[in-house]
């Protein structure tokens, strides 16, 4: 890999991909992650950094039809604050709300949480279950293209996703949820600020007379990336919400997660973890 | 031969050109190149914020963002507050409370009370507690911090 030659930072979405043709290029946004692991020699930087601060198209929240787009510089602390955002999807304002501390979130954006693709990734695991999509642009010929993918398919493993090295994350777009849309997020961690979680579960779906359905339920910190749990999911879909089903479900989302041992936490308690939270989520959302 | 970018802003209210190397954090921009001490380094990685400052009205670490991305905005650090009404009633009430004790998390800590206090986010203690979260202090225990922080902005401790 070549050394640092140049730094570029484009005003506007053409120049910033145009830029992005050789491939050789470091992104930089919010710099939360970016500067502390270049600092430390973590993260080599390409031949040209680009600071992609200025260019305006990648900035602000806006209602798009159905859907809720969220620019890629957008920051948590914007997020939060977005009256869009606190109406429509409080459960990733409650993510929002546990990224870090005030200072990050004031700086760290979206589309940063999104790229980094941490397997504990805070805003991850509402949006995945949000059933959020990520724009891509990019100028294979000499005109802009862009294209949508699921999030749920972007993750490819711990810092890797299906970007390729040309395209640039534009956005995310989070379709509104339905009326009876309920959603549920819980971060475990040691404490509440700054930490990185142990695990982390988001579930939702449409309640109504106690049944839940289009289930979504995704887990953060127990697989390479964040990830969607199908069978969870499956066992969830269509269920009234008594004690007994949540208890099966509880079982089933225990078994279903394969973690690892590292220095935050088991991969004993991360399973145990996995079974007790889920099971509370589900008695909370049982008592909506 | 480290890369170098001219960057124009402006800092605790004056126009500034400075060049600098691409890699640099505005940390280092501010106390090596610019010989601005008051902010101070503690972790360089965003846990202990010694090092805030205020970029575009709100507070932020400066050790997590690169110096060229100063370009153009407006950054204030702890010796641009030096005649700033909020920050003088805070550094009184740092004072009065006993808020300071070795002093090295204090420049952070009136930065971000300061943004606390002027965005108005501090009603209560438990907003002051969490408006500090990303502020490590190793000597107070936080309960002169948080003091000093609710007499300036009113909140009922």
């Amino acid at each position: 890999m070549s050394e640092l030659k140049h730094y570029f930072a484009p005003t506007n979405l053409d120049q910033a991909v145009e830029c992005l043709k050789d491939g050789d290029v470091t992104i930089l946004a919010g710099g939360t992650d970016l500067t502390p692991q270049s600092q430390a020699g973590r993260v080599k930087i390409k031949q040209t950094l680009m600071n992609i601060r200025h260019v305006s198209e990648l900035a602000g929240i806006t209602l798009e039809g159905d859907e809720i787009r969220i620019g890629a510089l957008t920051t948590i602390t914007e997020i939060m604050n977005n009256a869009l955002v606190k109406q429509h999807l409080p459960v990733l304002v409650e993510a929002c709300d546990q990224f870090a501390s005030d200072q990050i979130r004031n700086a760290a954006t979206i589309g940063g949480n999104i790229c980094n693709a941490s397997p504990a990734g805070d805003t991850l695991i509402p949006l995945l279950v949000l059933d959020a999509s990520v724009e891509l642009a990019s100028m294979p010929e000499a005109e802009l293209y862009r294209h949508s993918m699921p999030l749920s398919t972007f993750f490819i493993g711990p810092g890797k996703t299906r970007r390729s090295l040309c395209e640039l994350v534009t956005c995310v777009r989070i379709p509104l949820p339905p009326e009876n849309h309920v959603a549920r997020f819980h971060k475990l961690g040691t404490r509440p600020a700054l930490d990185i979680s142990k695990i982390s579960i988001g579930i939702a779906g449409t309640l109504k007379e106690g049944i839940l359905s289009n289930v979504r339920v995704a887990f953060g910190a127990v697989a390479p990336t964040p990830v969607r749990a199908p069978r969870t999911e499956k066992a969830l879909e269509g269920q009234r919400l008594d004690e007994a089903t949540i208890a099966k479900v509880a079982n089933v989302a225990k078994d279903e997660v394969k973690p690892i041992d590292d220095v935050r936490a088991s991969a004993w308690y991360r399973k145990e973890m996995i079974h007790n939270i889920t099971r509370r989520l589900l008695s909370h959302v049982a008592q909506t | 031969m480290s890369l170098k970018h001219d960057i124009e802003f402006t800092l605790n209210g004056i126009k500034r050109q400075v060049s600098v190397d691409v890699t640099m954090n505005a940390l280092a921009m501010l106390r090596d190149v610019i010989g601005l001490t008051g902010t101070k380094y503690g972790c360089g990685e965003g846990e202990c914020g010694a090092c805030t400052i205020q970029v575009d009205g709100v507070s932020l670490n400066s050790c997590l963002m690169f110096a060229v991305d100063c370009d153009g905005r407006n950054v204030t650090t702890i010796e641009g507050l030096a005649n700033d009404t909020t920050a003088d009633a805070l550094r009184d009430a740092f004072v009065e409370h006993g808020a300071v004790q070795c002093g090295f998390c204090t420049p952070g800590m009136i930065m971000q009370a300061d943004h606390m206090v002027k965005s108005e986010c501090c009603n209560d203690t438990d907003s002051i507690k969490r408006g500090i979260e990303g502020n490590l202090c190793r000597c107070t225990g936080y309960k002169k911090i948080v003091d000093a922080i609710a007499a300036v902005s009113g909140a009922q401790t």
